[in-house]
């Protein structure tokens, strides 16, 4: 039977309308999902996934500098709080500078390719762990300089954040306002839903096609083996710094994209954790591979979200009273998460399969 | 694409549907026709213990209200807490906005810190519903322009002018160094501080800042020291300032000690146990005991919930309680309804008269200041109000 | 200068603690390559467990002494660091030997929060007073004040450390850490029982892991279930910064970070005249760190850390 069953998804797959409707499917589903999730479970949803489409673009974003070049970087958020401040500064009461979204999401990420390579460029001397904690130390510089560049001239406004950011508006519908097109009535989230989704495909797209590009190779002969990498004539340094830029430019444009959707920032969302969640997303999912990381990515963002909602009724349910609260289940299960997945499928949930090949085969040493 | 992605894919979708499912069941679970009124705080997380006492506020005023017997729109009302955990995130707090908002609560009380607050007020007006903070202070959170924002006590403008003036002409420091955390509201506070204590003609010798994860403050109190100040201001929580009096005196630093309501904490007293002589704080409203209904709150929480009063429980108390009267007065549960009514209302609560000017702050915000002795925080006056 | 001496013993004190736990990083690195994200929690878990050993002890009126309390609670924390250090290495990192390297490091995020999360279930998530056993008297020399648990802290500290480097230098478990450093396949084949290594280098960390709580405990007087994280970051750093793998550069590492924070902190406002000052304190310490790595790439002392192909 499994044989029949194989054969026949391998005839699917090879027959081009079969493709198409396949392609057609997940569009529809996708087009449909918020007003579906509205129905069943509530709008909040809708938002949630707006965020975990965010985190999938940083996790993108990370997965260049960490999954196609190797290089660790536990610094990551700094790049997401470059292009959100940068969107919240000039599209904001706090200047009175209100540029247009279209125009801020590229300046964010050129702004945060540029701090990629000012951050990578102490780095490119450092191996392994070093890289790590230098990093690391880059994204803490980021926000505490956030925090405090409110005096003595107010650039940041500090811990207070910047309040009543801009909602993106295209063609006078705002994005943070339910608008009615073509008789259906949208909702701010559900318009923040479809441009993310668009945003992040976008993304998936530009990291696919950088994968298999002369510079996707090159990262990945810098990440099995630097020095066997110059030896063949790869200018690593600036592969390297092209590495931190790319990623960081994604990390810029999600930036951006969170100040438009909460309309409020400030250096408490930019704290060490988040760079760490990011990179559990990175490894959890599938480190390398697009699509293993873009699951990682979702499961990591809504699965917290969908224990909050269900632990505590579902205790009060069966048990008659909840033992564990949500946030606590939840914390013990993210960290089990972590240590199962990895001594079950240490190379993540969704290897690529060249990845799989090299793990179940030979004993690789050593590599990353 | 292989056998094994497939079943990577199989089980991912097996996940999924089980996950659904489990939403979907959950979901089913509570249909009840009671009035839901929502909360909104730190369940989790270094300020807990304060979202836990917001919570316990919030349960009080409604399990009273229904023993009470109160009646809306010609029906009996039962009241029920739908309360959501913001883990003083400014990320999250949006999220369970919406969550409170999809859940079609009549009305919110939270949230506590001021940087969860704000983000999450921007959901509960754009759906229309009232939202009453029982503890933030920053004062952008009324400056927004919301009809739907209210807060039930003093602002830090208000509470940092009252200590900066209090500091230099009732405290008579001269030299006067300022501490704060760094965060939303510590910030804040020290700000309105320096500039009412400049204003009284007091001279800020420095600012030192240390963060809501320090526990170590000796750098910055030495270098205080060597500036001979002779009132040191601490803009932050009570976690930071209790180990932070114990440093002091570890130091030797006979300057006084002066900080806002975020100390004002049984816990300050306790962390820096016997180092918190001497020091004083403030906390809008007047103190329990002189409210006459004060007294009896104290006792009917400690009796229901074992344990004392942190902080702001009183104040979630009285929130709730002028958003039921509200909610009375307009005979209604619809927030068109009753929120002109609130905007309006004058309510006597355990914290004192509830009247909200245009802003959403409320009216005259008194501010009393105590100062610790013996393992107590001793009452010393009350300005405003 | 009384308060520059003050800054002096200040950095000590605050250096002696990220040294002790950087030496469990570092010897863990130097062996394994692994950076054990959990260490900081066994420092929380030992300062929790001696907590709660303190309190039971004087709640049960036994008319102990209080330092042998304290003595005690330590011991009792020991043991369990050192059983919860031996089961994190057996349960999280052992299978994981070979595996890709971030994977042990995804684990060591994992292990981290579960403490956290249980360490918050047990002992809930309120910040817990802990009684001064010894008394904290301060003592005055020369307009400098250090208090009697300070004075401690560097003692013991100082006296760990040159029984740590005792250990490794002289005796014939320390050889058998070094070879297992060095190469473990090679030492292997010389006879040395790598996993029992590998275990007894996590038990000593974490030993060093407890004592380090109990001090932090004692001397800030406060402990809660979210302490470890900022400190097991903080002292990651200083063992980078010293060279990882390398003990003397962890307790070099350690001191200089303290120091630097603390100087940093008392005088950096005052040199740039307000514009950068005490709310950048902890930037300074990462700017020596890459300012240090820019010119010395394996830190300040060289790293020995195993040969990895």
């Amino acid at each position: 039977m499994r044989a029949g069953a194989r054969a026949m998804l391998h005839r699917l797959r090879q027959d081009p309308r079969a493709r198409w409707a396949g392609l057609a499917l997940i569009v529809v589903a996708l087009t449909v999902l918020p007003f579906a999730l509205e129905a069943s479970v509530g709008r909040t949803w809708v938002r949630i996934i707006d965020l975990a489409l965010l985190y999938t673009m940083l996790a993108l974003g990370l997965n260049i500098v960490v999954g196609f070049a190797g290089l660790l970087d536990l610094g990551y958020i700094a790049f997401y709080a470059v292009g959100a401040y940068a969107y919240a500064l000039l599209a904001s009461p706090h200047f009175g500078v209100h540029l247009p979204w279209w125009l801020l999401l590229p300046m964010g990420a050129v702004l945060a390719a540029f701090f990629g390579v000012v951050l990578g460029a102490p780095t490119l001397r450092l191996r392994g762990d070093y890289l790590a904690i230098v990093t690391l130390g880059f994204g803490e510089i980021i926000r505490i300089f956030l925090n405090n560049l409110n005096a003595p001239i107010n650039i940041t406004n500090g811990p207070q954040g910047v309040n009543l950011i801009d909602p993106i508006t295209i063609e006078g519908m705002s994005f943070a306002k339910t608008n009615t097109l073509l008789g259906i009535s949208f909702p701010g989230t559900h318009l923040h839903y479809y441009l993310f989704v668009l945003l992040a495909m976008l993304v998936m797209f530009v990291c696919i096609r950088l994968q298999d590009s002369r510079i996707g190779r090159a990262w990945v002969a810098i990440r099995e083996d630097e020095i066997a990498a110059q030896a063949m004539g790869i200018n690593t340094r600036n592969i390297k710094l092209l590495a931190f830029a790319m990623g960081a430019t994604f990390g810029g444009v999600a930036g951006g994209l969170f100040s438009s959707l909460q309309g409020f920032v400030s250096p408490e969302s930019f704290v060490v954790w988040e760079s760490i969640t990011v990179l559990c997303m990175v490894v959890l999912g599938g480190m390398g591979h697009v699509a293993g990381v873009v699951l990682g990515a979702l499961m990591l963002a809504t699965l917290p979200e969908l224990l909050r909602h269900t632990a505590a009724p579902l205790q009060q349910q069966l048990l008659g009273k909840v033992i564990l609260d949500p946030e606590s289940l939840r914390m013990l299960l993210f960290g089990l998460a972590l240590i199962l997945v990895m001594l079950l499928r240490p190379a993540g949930l969704w290897p690529s399969p060249t990845r799989r090949r090299e793990l179940t085969s030979a004993r690789a040493p050593g590599t990353l | 694409m292989n056998m094994g992605d497939l079943s990577v894919h199989l089980k991912t979708a097996v996940v999924g549907v089980a996950a659904a499912t489990a939403l979907a069941l959950a979901g089913c679970g509570s249909k009840d026709e009671a009035i839901k009124i929502g909360h909104a705080g730190p369940l989790t997380g270094p300020v807990a213990h304060l979202g836990k006492d917001n919570e316990n506020g919030v349960r009080l005023a409604l399990d009273e209200a229904n023993a009470a017997g109160v009646s809306i729109g010609g029906k009996k009302a039962t009241f029920s807490m739908q309360s959501e955990d913001d883990q003083a995130d400014p990320k999250q707090g949006p999220i369970v906005a919406q969550k409170l908002v999809d859940a079609k609560v009549a009305g919110v009380i939270g949230h506590l810190n001021s940087g969860t607050t704000i983000p999450a007020s921007k959901i509960y007006h754009d759906a229309g519903l009232a939202q009453i903070s029982p503890s933030a202070t920053n004062v952008t959170y009324t400056h927004q322009g919301f009809k739907t924002a209210f807060r039930v006590m003093a602002n830090d403008a208000q509470q940092g002018k009252v200590l900066g003036d209090y500091a230099v002409h009732k405290l008579g420091a001269k030299n006067i160094a300022i501490i704060d955390d760094r965060s939303a509201y510590g910030q804040g506070l020290a700000d309105e501080f320096e500039k009412a204590a400049k204003a009284a003609g007091g001279q800020i010798v420095t600012r030192e800042f240390t963060g809501t994860d320090k526990t170590d403050f000796n750098a910055i109190l030495t270098s205080i020291k060597g500036k001979n100040a002779d009132l040191i201001f601490y803009g932050g929580m009570d976690s930071q300032a209790g180990p932070m009096m114990k440093q002091i005196k570890n130091l030797g630093i006979s300057s006084k000690f002066l900080t806002g309501d975020g100390g004002q904490t049984a816990e300050f007293l306790k962390l820096a146990g016997d180092a918190a002589e001497g020091a004083y704080a403030s906390s809008p409203g007047v103190p329990l005991d002189k409210m006459p209904g004060g007294k009896a709150f104290a006792e009917k929480y400690k009796g229901k919930f074992k344990i004392e009063i942190q902080l702001y429980a009183p104040y979630a108390y009285d929130a709730t309680n002028v958003l039921l009267e509200a909610m009375k007065k307009a005979d209604s549960t619809d927030p068109a309804k009753y929120l002109p009514i609130l905007a309006g209302i004058t309510f006597q609560g355990v914290t004192g008269n509830i009247a909200f000017d245009e802003n959403g702050d409320i009216k005259g915000g008194s501010i009393s200041l105590y100062q610790a002795k013996g393992g107590k925080w001793e009452y010393l006056d009350t300005v405003g109000g | 200068m009384a308060i520059f001496l003050q800054q002096i013993l200040n950095g000590l004190v605050l250096g002696s603690v990220y040294a002790l736990v950087a030496l469990g990083y570092t010897m863990v690195y130097g062996i394994l390559g692994l950076i054990n994200f959990a260490h900081g929690e066994v420092v929380m878990v030992g300062a929790l467990v001696s907590l709660s050993v303190i309190e039971l002890l004087l709640g049960a009126n036994l008319g102990i002494p209080a330092p042998l309390v304290g003595v005690m609670a330590l011991v009792i924390a020991i043991g369990v660091c050192m059983t919860l250090g031996f089961s994190i290495e057996r349960v999280a990192y052992r299978p994981l030997r070979r595996a890709p390297r971030l994977a042990p490091l995804i684990t060591a995020i994992g292990v981290s929060i579960l403490l956290q999360t249980v360490a918050m279930l047990i002992w809930g998530r309120r910040y817990h007073t802990v009684p001064a056993l010894i008394p904290p008297t301060p003592h005055t020399f020369a307009g400098a004040t250090i208090t009697n648990v300070q004075i401690l802290i560097i003692l013991v500290s100082a006296l760990i450390m040159a029984g740590l480097m005792g250990l490794v230098h002289f005796t014939r478990l320390g050889r058998a850490m070094r070879a297992t450093a060095e190469n473990p396949v090679v030492a292997g084949l010389m006879g040395v029982n790598i996993n029992r290594i590998i275990s007894a280098t996590f038990v000593i960390g974490s030993a060093l892991a407890a004592v380090a709580g109990v001090l932090v405990s004692s001397n800030y007087g406060i402990a809660h279930y979210y302490m470890g994280f900022v400190l097991g970051l903080k002292a990651f750093t200083a063992a980078v910064l010293g060279g990882i793998g390398n003990l003397p550069g962890a307790m070099l590492g350690g001191l200089l970070l303290g120091l630097i924070e603390s100087l940093g902190a008392g005088y950096v406002g005052d040199l740039t005249g307000g514009f950068l000052g005490s709310h950048y304190q902890d930037v300074f310490a990462f700017l020596v760190l890459i300012t240090v790595l820019v010119f010395r790439p394996t830190g300040l002392l060289g790293e020995r850390v195993s040969e990895r192909a």
